[in-house]
Protein backbone atom coordinates (compact mmCIF):
# COMPACT_ATOMS: atom_id res chain seq x y z
CA UNK A 1 0.00 0.00 0.00
CA UNK A 2 1.37 3.39 -0.94
CA UNK A 3 1.07 5.79 1.97
CA UNK A 4 -0.97 8.94 1.60
CA UNK A 5 1.00 12.06 2.47
CA UNK A 6 1.64 15.62 1.37
CA UNK A 7 4.67 14.28 -0.47
CA UNK A 8 2.49 11.74 -2.32
CA UNK A 9 0.16 14.52 -3.47
CA UNK A 10 3.12 16.54 -4.73
CA UNK A 11 4.56 13.49 -6.48
CA UNK A 12 1.26 12.68 -8.19
CA UNK A 13 0.75 16.30 -9.16
CA UNK A 14 3.94 16.02 -11.20
CA UNK A 15 2.60 13.06 -13.19
CA UNK A 16 -1.06 13.94 -13.70
CA UNK A 17 -2.26 11.73 -10.84
CA UNK A 18 -1.62 8.51 -12.74
CA UNK A 19 0.09 6.72 -9.86
CA UNK A 20 -2.71 6.33 -7.29
CA UNK A 21 -3.52 2.73 -6.35
CA UNK A 22 -7.02 1.44 -5.80
CA UNK A 23 -7.78 1.96 -2.13
CA UNK A 24 -8.87 -1.68 -1.73
CA UNK A 25 -8.76 -4.78 -3.92
CA UNK A 26 -11.79 -6.40 -5.53
CA UNK A 27 -11.12 -10.12 -5.11
CA UNK A 28 -13.27 -13.16 -5.93
CA UNK A 29 -14.14 -15.17 -2.82
CA UNK A 30 -11.78 -17.96 -1.79
CA UNK A 31 -13.13 -21.38 -0.81
CA UNK A 32 -12.41 -20.99 2.88
CA UNK A 33 -11.50 -18.34 5.43
CA UNK A 34 -10.65 -18.50 9.12
CA UNK A 35 -13.16 -15.77 9.82
CA UNK A 36 -16.04 -14.39 7.77
CA UNK A 37 -17.57 -11.07 8.77
CA UNK A 38 -20.99 -10.39 7.28
CA UNK A 39 -21.55 -6.69 6.71
CA UNK A 40 -18.96 -4.23 5.35
CA UNK A 41 -20.17 -1.24 7.30
CA UNK A 42 -18.06 0.55 9.87
CA UNK A 43 -18.55 -2.04 12.62
CA UNK A 44 -17.82 -5.03 10.33
CA UNK A 45 -14.72 -3.48 8.79
CA UNK A 46 -13.44 -2.31 12.17
CA UNK A 47 -13.90 -5.85 13.51
CA UNK A 48 -11.86 -7.23 10.61
CA UNK A 49 -9.21 -4.53 11.03
CA UNK A 50 -8.64 -5.22 14.75
CA UNK A 51 -8.68 -9.00 14.16
CA UNK A 52 -5.68 -8.43 11.92
CA UNK A 53 -3.98 -5.65 13.85
CA UNK A 54 -4.43 -6.91 17.42
CA UNK A 55 -4.57 -10.68 16.91
CA UNK A 56 -2.75 -11.36 13.63
CA UNK A 57 -5.79 -13.06 12.09
CA UNK A 58 -5.71 -11.96 8.45
CA UNK A 59 -7.35 -14.86 6.59
CA UNK A 60 -10.58 -12.91 6.80
CA UNK A 61 -13.39 -12.10 4.35
CA UNK A 62 -15.85 -9.26 4.80
CA UNK A 63 -19.04 -9.93 2.82
CA UNK A 64 -21.38 -7.12 1.83
CA UNK A 65 -24.65 -7.50 -0.05
CA UNK A 66 -24.70 -3.91 -1.24
CA UNK A 67 -21.74 -1.59 -1.35
CA UNK A 68 -19.16 -0.83 1.28
CA UNK A 69 -20.43 1.61 3.89
CA UNK A 70 -23.76 1.96 2.09
CA UNK A 71 -26.00 1.16 5.03
CA UNK A 72 -26.17 3.07 8.27
CA UNK A 73 -22.47 3.99 8.06
CA UNK A 74 -23.38 6.26 5.16
CA UNK A 75 -26.69 7.42 6.63
CA UNK A 76 -25.95 8.67 10.13
CA UNK A 77 -25.35 12.19 11.41
CA UNK A 78 -21.67 11.47 12.29
CA UNK A 79 -21.86 12.46 15.94
CA UNK A 80 -19.20 11.08 18.29
CA UNK A 81 -19.64 11.22 22.06
CA UNK A 82 -19.34 8.91 25.07
CA UNK A 83 -21.49 10.57 27.74
CA UNK A 84 -23.48 7.48 28.65
CA UNK A 85 -24.75 6.62 32.10
CA UNK A 86 -23.85 2.99 32.80
CA UNK A 87 -20.29 1.75 33.33
CA UNK A 88 -20.24 -0.90 30.53
CA UNK A 89 -21.49 1.70 28.03
CA UNK A 90 -19.00 4.33 29.16
CA UNK A 91 -16.19 1.79 28.76
CA UNK A 92 -16.95 0.83 25.16
CA UNK A 93 -18.09 4.27 23.93
CA UNK A 94 -15.11 6.02 25.54
CA UNK A 95 -12.79 3.42 24.02
CA UNK A 96 -14.34 4.28 20.66
CA UNK A 97 -14.05 8.03 21.16
CA UNK A 98 -10.42 7.75 22.16
CA UNK A 99 -9.64 5.58 19.12
CA UNK A 100 -11.24 8.22 16.89
CA UNK A 101 -8.65 10.74 18.14
CA UNK A 102 -5.79 8.84 16.48
CA UNK A 103 -7.71 7.08 13.72
CA UNK A 104 -6.45 9.24 10.85
CA UNK A 105 -2.84 8.49 11.86
CA UNK A 106 -3.49 4.80 12.60
CA UNK A 107 -5.17 4.19 9.25
CA UNK A 108 -3.14 6.71 7.22
CA UNK A 109 -6.52 7.94 6.03
CA UNK A 110 -8.03 11.31 6.87
CA UNK A 111 -11.31 10.63 8.67
CA UNK A 112 -11.64 14.34 9.49
CA UNK A 113 -12.30 13.77 13.18
CA UNK A 114 -13.38 17.11 14.53
CA UNK A 115 -13.61 17.24 18.37
CA UNK A 116 -15.76 20.35 18.29
CA UNK A 117 -17.79 19.54 21.41
CA UNK A 118 -21.26 18.08 21.92
CA UNK A 119 -24.02 19.67 24.01
CA UNK A 120 -27.06 17.68 25.03
CA UNK A 121 -29.69 20.28 25.90
CA UNK A 122 -31.84 20.04 28.99
CA UNK A 123 -35.23 21.54 28.19
CA UNK A 124 -37.27 20.04 31.01
CA UNK A 125 -36.73 19.63 34.76
CA UNK A 126 -36.44 15.86 34.24
CA UNK A 127 -33.61 16.33 31.78
CA UNK A 128 -31.75 18.60 34.20
CA UNK A 129 -31.81 15.85 36.81
CA UNK A 130 -31.00 13.16 34.26
CA UNK A 131 -28.00 14.96 32.79
CA UNK A 132 -26.63 16.11 36.13
CA UNK A 133 -26.71 12.47 37.18
CA UNK A 134 -24.94 11.49 33.96
CA UNK A 135 -22.28 14.16 34.53
CA UNK A 136 -21.61 12.71 38.02
CA UNK A 137 -21.50 9.16 36.63
CA UNK A 138 -19.12 10.23 33.86
CA UNK A 139 -16.81 11.85 36.43
CA UNK A 140 -16.57 8.51 38.24
CA UNK A 141 -15.99 6.67 34.95
CA UNK A 142 -13.22 9.01 33.83
CA UNK A 143 -15.25 10.34 30.93
CA UNK A 144 -14.77 14.09 30.64
CA UNK A 145 -18.18 15.80 30.63
CA UNK A 146 -19.67 18.70 32.56
CA UNK A 147 -23.02 20.20 33.38
CA UNK A 148 -23.27 23.77 32.03
CA UNK A 149 -25.84 26.48 32.55
CA UNK A 150 -27.96 28.19 29.87
CA UNK A 151 -25.63 31.20 29.53
CA UNK A 152 -22.68 28.94 28.75
CA UNK A 153 -24.83 27.09 26.20
CA UNK A 154 -25.59 30.44 24.56
CA UNK A 155 -21.88 31.32 24.49
CA UNK A 156 -21.00 28.04 22.83
CA UNK A 157 -23.85 28.26 20.33
CA UNK A 158 -24.93 31.88 19.77
CA UNK A 159 -27.57 31.02 17.15
CA UNK A 160 -29.64 29.31 19.80
CA UNK A 161 -32.71 30.89 21.37
CA UNK A 162 -32.52 29.87 25.03
CA UNK A 163 -35.73 31.63 26.09
CA UNK A 164 -38.20 29.72 23.95
CA UNK A 165 -41.70 29.66 25.42
CA UNK A 166 -42.27 25.95 24.98
CA UNK A 167 -38.73 24.60 25.06
CA UNK A 168 -36.51 26.94 27.10
CA UNK A 169 -32.88 25.87 27.40
CA UNK A 170 -32.24 25.12 31.06
CA UNK A 171 -28.67 23.92 30.67
CA UNK A 172 -26.80 21.11 29.04
CA UNK A 173 -24.48 18.16 29.35
CA UNK A 174 -21.32 19.23 27.56
CA UNK A 175 -18.64 16.88 26.28
CA UNK A 176 -15.85 19.05 24.99
CA UNK A 177 -13.96 16.16 23.38
CA UNK A 178 -16.94 14.82 21.45
CA UNK A 179 -17.55 15.91 17.88
CA UNK A 180 -17.97 14.57 14.39
CA UNK A 181 -16.01 12.65 11.76
CA UNK A 182 -16.39 11.99 8.05
CA UNK A 183 -18.57 8.86 8.13
CA UNK A 184 -17.70 7.44 4.69
CA UNK A 185 -14.00 7.94 5.32
CA UNK A 186 -14.20 5.78 8.44
CA UNK A 187 -15.47 2.84 6.36
CA UNK A 188 -13.07 3.59 3.50
CA UNK A 189 -10.07 3.94 5.80
CA UNK A 190 -10.75 0.62 7.53
CA UNK A 191 -11.41 -1.07 4.17
CA UNK A 192 -8.11 0.15 2.76
CA UNK A 193 -6.21 -1.02 5.84
CA UNK A 194 -7.97 -4.44 5.81
CA UNK A 195 -7.25 -4.93 2.12
CA UNK A 196 -3.63 -4.03 2.78
CA UNK A 197 -3.41 -6.80 5.39
CA UNK A 198 -4.56 -9.29 2.74
CA UNK A 199 -8.20 -9.52 3.78
CA UNK A 200 -10.86 -9.93 1.10
CA UNK A 201 -13.66 -7.37 0.99
CA UNK A 202 -16.33 -8.84 -1.25
CA UNK A 203 -19.12 -6.49 -2.24
CA UNK A 204 -22.43 -7.40 -3.90
CA UNK A 205 -22.22 -10.77 -2.18
CA UNK A 206 -25.42 -11.50 -0.26
CA UNK A 207 -25.46 -14.20 2.39
CA UNK A 208 -28.46 -16.46 1.78
CA UNK A 209 -27.86 -19.19 4.35
CA UNK A 210 -25.71 -20.28 7.26
CA UNK A 211 -24.37 -23.85 7.17
CA UNK A 212 -23.86 -25.73 10.42
CA UNK A 213 -22.64 -29.17 11.46
CA UNK A 214 -23.22 -30.55 14.96
CA UNK A 215 -24.18 -27.14 16.29
CA UNK A 216 -21.09 -25.46 14.89
CA UNK A 217 -20.88 -23.07 11.97
CA UNK A 218 -18.98 -24.38 8.94
CA UNK A 219 -19.73 -21.77 6.31
CA UNK A 220 -22.23 -19.58 4.54
CA UNK A 221 -24.15 -19.76 1.27
CA UNK A 222 -23.92 -16.58 -0.73
CA UNK A 223 -25.01 -15.14 -4.06
CA UNK A 224 -21.42 -15.84 -5.17
CA UNK A 225 -21.49 -19.48 -4.04
CA UNK A 226 -20.75 -21.27 -0.76
CA UNK A 227 -17.80 -20.12 1.36
CA UNK A 228 -16.43 -22.09 4.32
CA UNK A 229 -15.28 -20.57 7.59
CA UNK A 230 -14.31 -21.47 11.16
CA UNK A 231 -15.87 -18.41 12.74
CA UNK A 232 -18.66 -16.15 11.59
CA UNK A 233 -19.31 -12.60 12.74
CA UNK A 234 -22.75 -11.13 12.03
CA UNK A 235 -22.45 -7.37 11.93
CA UNK A 236 -25.47 -6.38 9.89
CA UNK A 237 -27.36 -3.80 11.99
CA UNK A 238 -30.97 -3.55 10.80
CA UNK A 239 -30.86 -7.01 9.22
CA UNK A 240 -29.52 -8.74 12.35
CA UNK A 241 -32.87 -10.45 12.88
CA UNK A 242 -32.92 -11.73 9.31
CA UNK A 243 -29.40 -13.21 9.64
CA UNK A 244 -30.20 -14.72 13.03
CA UNK A 245 -33.21 -16.46 11.49
CA UNK A 246 -30.90 -18.02 8.86
CA UNK A 247 -28.77 -19.39 11.69
CA UNK A 248 -31.82 -20.64 13.58
CA UNK A 249 -32.05 -18.33 16.59
CA UNK A 250 -33.84 -15.14 17.51
CA UNK A 251 -32.56 -11.82 18.82
CA UNK A 252 -34.23 -9.31 21.12
CA UNK A 253 -34.08 -6.56 18.49
CA UNK A 254 -36.63 -4.72 16.40
CA UNK A 255 -35.82 -2.90 13.17
CA UNK A 256 -37.21 0.58 12.68
CA UNK A 257 -36.51 3.48 10.35
CA UNK A 258 -34.49 6.45 11.60
CA UNK A 259 -34.37 9.61 9.51
CA UNK A 260 -32.05 12.51 8.93
CA UNK A 261 -31.91 15.50 6.62
CA UNK A 262 -29.54 18.24 5.54
CA UNK A 263 -30.24 21.85 4.62
CA UNK A 264 -28.76 23.80 1.78
CA UNK A 265 -25.15 24.82 2.54
CA UNK A 266 -24.67 28.11 4.36
CA UNK A 267 -21.74 30.01 5.84
CA UNK A 268 -20.28 28.70 9.11
CA UNK A 269 -22.66 29.54 11.97
CA UNK A 270 -22.34 26.70 14.45
CA UNK A 271 -19.11 25.02 15.58
CA UNK A 272 -20.58 22.62 18.11
CA UNK A 273 -22.96 19.66 17.95
CA UNK A 274 -26.29 20.27 19.69
CA UNK A 275 -28.72 17.53 20.63
CA UNK A 276 -32.19 18.25 21.92
CA UNK A 277 -33.74 15.01 23.09
CA UNK A 278 -36.99 16.45 24.34
CA UNK A 279 -37.92 17.54 20.84
CA UNK A 280 -36.19 14.62 19.06
CA UNK A 281 -33.86 16.83 17.08
CA UNK A 282 -30.14 17.30 16.80
CA UNK A 283 -28.04 19.48 14.60
CA UNK A 284 -24.49 20.19 13.54
CA UNK A 285 -22.91 21.93 10.57
CA UNK A 286 -20.92 19.89 8.07
CA UNK A 287 -17.68 21.07 6.50
CA UNK A 288 -19.67 21.72 3.33
CA UNK A 289 -21.88 24.13 5.28
CA UNK A 290 -25.04 22.04 5.35
CA UNK A 291 -26.95 21.90 8.61
CA UNK A 292 -27.10 18.17 9.40
CA UNK A 293 -30.30 17.39 11.26
CA UNK A 294 -31.34 14.09 12.78
CA UNK A 295 -34.90 13.17 13.60
CA UNK A 296 -36.87 10.50 15.39
CA UNK A 297 -37.61 6.86 14.69
CA UNK A 298 -40.85 5.35 13.51
CA UNK A 299 -42.66 3.27 16.09
CA UNK A 300 -43.23 0.26 13.85
CA UNK A 301 -41.06 -2.41 12.19
CA UNK A 302 -39.80 -1.25 8.85
CA UNK A 303 -37.16 -2.30 6.33
CA UNK A 304 -37.78 0.37 3.67
CA UNK A 305 -34.93 2.78 4.51
CA UNK A 306 -37.38 5.67 4.46
CA UNK A 307 -39.33 6.99 7.38
CA UNK A 308 -42.61 8.77 7.94
CA UNK A 309 -42.82 12.40 6.92
CA UNK A 310 -44.47 13.58 10.10
CA UNK A 311 -41.32 12.77 12.11
CA UNK A 312 -39.31 15.16 9.94
CA UNK A 313 -42.04 17.75 10.37
CA UNK A 314 -41.99 17.39 14.16
CA UNK A 315 -38.19 17.59 14.30
CA UNK A 316 -37.96 20.68 12.14
CA UNK A 317 -40.88 22.39 13.91
CA UNK A 318 -39.16 21.96 17.26
CA UNK A 319 -35.72 22.97 15.99
CA UNK A 320 -37.10 26.18 14.48
CA UNK A 321 -38.13 27.23 17.95
CA UNK A 322 -34.67 26.58 19.43
CA UNK A 323 -32.75 27.80 16.35
CA UNK A 324 -34.95 30.54 14.81
CA UNK A 325 -32.48 31.17 11.95
CA UNK A 326 -33.09 27.75 10.38
CA UNK A 327 -36.68 28.72 9.57
CA UNK A 328 -35.55 30.25 6.26
CA UNK A 329 -33.38 27.34 5.17
CA UNK A 330 -34.36 25.00 2.37
CA UNK A 331 -34.03 21.27 2.86
CA UNK A 332 -31.51 19.74 0.46
CA UNK A 333 -32.22 16.07 0.97
CA UNK A 334 -33.67 13.58 3.44
CA UNK A 335 -33.01 9.88 3.94
CA UNK A 336 -33.61 6.98 6.28
CA UNK A 337 -31.73 3.99 7.62
CA UNK A 338 -32.87 0.82 9.31
CA UNK A 339 -31.69 0.61 12.90
CA UNK A 340 -31.96 -2.40 15.21
CA UNK A 341 -33.18 -1.38 18.63
CA UNK A 342 -32.97 -3.48 21.79
CA UNK A 343 -35.18 -3.29 24.87
CA UNK A 344 -32.58 -1.47 26.97
CA UNK A 345 -31.17 0.65 24.11
CA UNK A 346 -27.75 -0.94 24.53
CA UNK A 347 -25.99 -3.05 21.91
CA UNK A 348 -25.44 -6.79 21.76
CA UNK A 349 -21.89 -8.12 21.34
CA UNK A 350 -22.19 -11.76 22.10
CA UNK A 351 -21.67 -15.42 21.48
CA UNK A 352 -24.78 -17.11 20.13
CA UNK A 353 -26.47 -20.50 20.52
CA UNK A 354 -24.45 -21.67 17.49
CA UNK A 355 -20.80 -22.46 18.19
CA UNK A 356 -18.50 -20.18 16.19
CA UNK A 357 -21.13 -17.54 15.43
CA UNK A 358 -20.75 -14.15 17.07
CA UNK A 359 -23.20 -11.31 16.79
CA UNK A 360 -22.65 -7.55 16.97
CA UNK A 361 -25.92 -5.66 16.66
CA UNK A 362 -28.47 -3.59 18.53
CA UNK A 363 -26.58 -0.32 18.27
CA UNK A 364 -29.95 1.17 17.48
CA UNK A 365 -29.97 4.87 16.79
CA UNK A 366 -26.34 5.50 17.78
CA UNK A 367 -23.81 3.14 16.23
CA UNK A 368 -21.49 5.45 14.34
CA UNK A 369 -19.78 6.89 17.43
CA UNK A 370 -18.98 3.37 18.61
CA UNK A 371 -17.40 1.97 15.45
CA UNK A 372 -13.75 1.66 16.55
CA UNK A 373 -14.57 0.52 20.10
CA UNK A 374 -17.12 -1.96 18.81
CA UNK A 375 -14.64 -3.37 16.29
CA UNK A 376 -11.91 -3.54 18.93
CA UNK A 377 -14.15 -5.41 21.38
CA UNK A 378 -15.76 -7.67 18.77
CA UNK A 379 -12.33 -8.68 17.43
CA UNK A 380 -11.21 -9.64 20.94
CA UNK A 381 -14.45 -11.56 21.52
CA UNK A 382 -14.03 -13.48 18.25
CA UNK A 383 -10.31 -14.16 18.70
CA UNK A 384 -10.28 -15.10 22.40
CA UNK A 385 -13.89 -16.03 23.12
CA UNK A 386 -14.26 -13.25 25.66
CA UNK A 387 -13.54 -9.57 26.12
CA UNK A 388 -13.84 -7.31 29.14
CA UNK A 389 -15.58 -4.76 26.92
CA UNK A 390 -18.30 -7.17 25.77
CA UNK A 391 -18.96 -9.20 28.96
CA UNK A 392 -22.02 -7.18 29.92
CA UNK A 393 -23.42 -6.94 26.38
CA UNK A 394 -24.43 -10.60 26.04
CA UNK A 395 -27.63 -11.40 24.13
CA UNK A 396 -28.71 -13.40 27.23
CA UNK A 397 -28.72 -10.38 29.56
CA UNK A 398 -32.44 -9.82 29.02
CA UNK A 399 -33.34 -13.27 30.32
CA UNK A 400 -31.17 -12.61 33.38
CA UNK A 401 -32.57 -9.13 33.96
CA UNK A 402 -29.12 -7.57 33.65
CA UNK A 403 -30.16 -4.62 31.54
CA UNK A 404 -27.80 -1.82 30.63
CA UNK A 405 -30.48 0.83 30.63
CA UNK A 406 -29.48 3.74 28.40
CA UNK A 407 -32.90 5.07 27.56
CA UNK A 408 -31.87 8.53 28.83
CA UNK A 409 -28.62 8.64 26.88
CA UNK A 410 -29.94 6.91 23.80
CA UNK A 411 -33.72 7.31 23.81
CA UNK A 412 -33.92 8.74 20.32
CA UNK A 413 -31.57 11.53 19.49
CA UNK A 414 -28.05 10.68 18.38
CA UNK B 1 -47.97 8.21 5.33
CA UNK B 2 -49.23 4.87 6.59
CA UNK B 3 -53.03 4.68 6.61
CA UNK B 4 -54.93 1.95 8.43
CA UNK B 5 -58.70 1.41 8.50
CA UNK B 6 -59.95 1.04 12.05
CA UNK B 7 -62.11 -2.11 12.09
CA UNK B 8 -64.30 -0.72 14.87
CA UNK B 9 -65.26 2.73 13.62
CA UNK B 10 -64.44 2.25 9.93
CA UNK B 11 -62.32 5.39 9.70
CA UNK B 12 -59.25 5.45 7.45
CA UNK B 13 -56.82 6.70 10.06
CA UNK B 14 -53.48 8.34 9.29
CA UNK B 15 -50.38 7.20 11.12
CA UNK B 16 -50.50 10.38 13.23
CA UNK B 17 -53.90 9.31 14.59
CA UNK B 18 -52.58 5.89 15.55
CA UNK B 19 -50.28 4.44 18.15
CA UNK B 20 -48.12 1.46 17.22
CA UNK B 21 -48.24 -1.37 19.74
CA UNK B 22 -45.68 -3.85 18.44
CA UNK B 23 -46.01 -7.50 17.49
CA UNK B 24 -49.47 -9.06 17.60
CA UNK B 25 -50.59 -12.52 18.72
CA UNK B 26 -48.04 -12.75 21.53
CA UNK B 27 -48.81 -15.47 24.04
CA UNK B 28 -48.95 -13.82 27.44
CA UNK B 29 -46.87 -15.63 30.06
CA UNK B 30 -47.33 -15.41 33.79
CA UNK B 31 -46.15 -16.91 37.07
CA UNK B 32 -45.01 -20.51 36.61
CA UNK B 33 -43.81 -19.96 33.05
CA UNK B 34 -40.33 -21.18 32.17
CA UNK B 35 -37.47 -18.69 31.79
CA UNK B 36 -37.38 -19.40 28.05
CA UNK B 37 -41.08 -18.70 27.62
CA UNK B 38 -40.86 -15.53 29.64
CA UNK B 39 -37.84 -14.28 27.71
CA UNK B 40 -39.66 -14.96 24.46
CA UNK B 41 -42.77 -13.14 25.61
CA UNK B 42 -40.98 -10.08 26.95
CA UNK B 43 -38.07 -9.58 24.58
CA UNK B 44 -37.82 -11.87 21.57
CA UNK B 45 -39.58 -10.53 18.50
CA UNK B 46 -40.04 -11.92 15.01
CA UNK B 47 -39.02 -8.62 13.42
CA UNK B 48 -39.68 -10.12 9.98
CA UNK B 49 -38.66 -8.69 6.64
CA UNK B 50 -41.99 -9.08 4.85
CA UNK B 51 -45.43 -10.07 6.18
CA UNK B 52 -46.03 -8.92 9.74
CA UNK B 53 -48.93 -8.77 12.18
CA UNK B 54 -49.06 -5.83 14.57
CA UNK B 55 -51.12 -4.23 17.30
CA UNK B 56 -52.29 -0.68 16.69
CA UNK B 57 -54.48 1.69 18.67
CA UNK B 58 -56.79 4.25 17.12
CA UNK B 59 -55.44 6.71 19.68
CA UNK B 60 -56.97 9.95 18.37
CA UNK B 61 -60.19 8.26 17.26
CA UNK B 62 -62.25 5.60 19.00
CA UNK B 63 -59.29 4.70 21.22
CA UNK B 64 -59.59 0.97 20.64
CA UNK B 65 -56.85 -1.57 19.98
CA UNK B 66 -56.98 -3.49 16.71
CA UNK B 67 -54.65 -5.69 14.67
CA UNK B 68 -53.15 -5.10 11.24
CA UNK B 69 -51.45 -7.31 8.63
CA UNK B 70 -48.71 -5.37 6.88
CA UNK B 71 -45.55 -5.82 4.83
CA UNK B 72 -42.41 -4.34 6.41
CA UNK B 73 -40.52 -4.11 3.11
CA UNK B 74 -43.17 -2.29 1.04
CA UNK B 75 -45.44 -0.78 3.74
CA UNK B 76 -48.38 -2.42 1.92
CA UNK B 77 -51.35 -3.06 4.21
CA UNK B 78 -53.18 -6.36 3.69
CA UNK B 79 -55.99 -5.60 6.09
CA UNK B 80 -57.00 -4.81 9.66
CA UNK B 81 -59.12 -6.84 12.05
CA UNK B 82 -60.50 -7.01 15.55
CA UNK B 83 -58.09 -7.61 18.42
CA UNK B 84 -60.53 -10.11 20.00
CA UNK B 85 -59.02 -13.09 18.20
CA UNK B 86 -56.10 -15.50 18.59
CA UNK B 87 -55.27 -15.68 14.91
CA UNK B 88 -55.89 -13.64 11.75
CA UNK B 89 -59.28 -14.25 10.09
CA UNK B 90 -59.33 -16.27 6.86
CA UNK B 91 -60.08 -13.27 4.62
CA UNK B 92 -56.92 -11.53 5.86
CA UNK B 93 -54.86 -14.68 5.28
CA UNK B 94 -56.36 -14.98 1.76
CA UNK B 95 -55.53 -11.35 1.02
CA UNK B 96 -51.92 -11.97 2.04
CA UNK B 97 -51.71 -15.23 0.04
CA UNK B 98 -52.91 -13.40 -3.07
CA UNK B 99 -50.00 -10.95 -2.76
CA UNK B 100 -47.31 -13.06 -1.04
CA UNK B 101 -47.77 -16.74 -2.04
CA UNK B 102 -46.07 -19.11 0.40
CA UNK B 103 -45.88 -16.59 3.27
CA UNK B 104 -45.59 -17.78 6.84
CA UNK B 105 -45.41 -16.04 10.22
CA UNK B 106 -44.96 -18.13 13.35
CA UNK B 107 -47.60 -20.84 13.13
CA UNK B 108 -49.73 -18.95 10.62
CA UNK B 109 -49.53 -19.49 6.85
Amino acid sequence: MKRYSAFAIAREAMRQHTGWDRAWAKPAPKKKYDVIIVGAGGHGLATAYYLGKNFGITNVAVLEKGWLGGGNTGRNTTIIRSNYLQDPSAAIYEKARSLYETMSQDLNYNVMFSPRGVIMLAQTQHEIRGYQRTAQANALQGVQTEWIGPQRVKELCPIMNIDGPRYPVLGGLYQERGGTARHDAVAWGYARACSDMGMDIIQQCEVTGVRQENGKVVGVDTSKGPIDCDKLGMVVAGHAGVMAKMAGFRLPVESVALQALVSEPIKPCMDVVVMANTVHGYMSQSDKGEMVIGGGTDAFNNYTQRGSFHHIEETVRALVETFPMVSRLKMLRQWGGIVDVTGDRSPILSKTPVDGIFVNCGWGTGGFKAIPGSGWAMAELMAKGESPLTDEFSMYRFREGKFIDESVAAGVAH
Amino acid sequence: MLTLRCPYCGVDADETDLQAGGEAHLKREGPGASDDAFEDYLFMRKNPKGVHFERWRHAYGCGKWFLAARCTTTLQVFGTYSAQTLEPPQDIKDAISAQRPGWSWGNFK
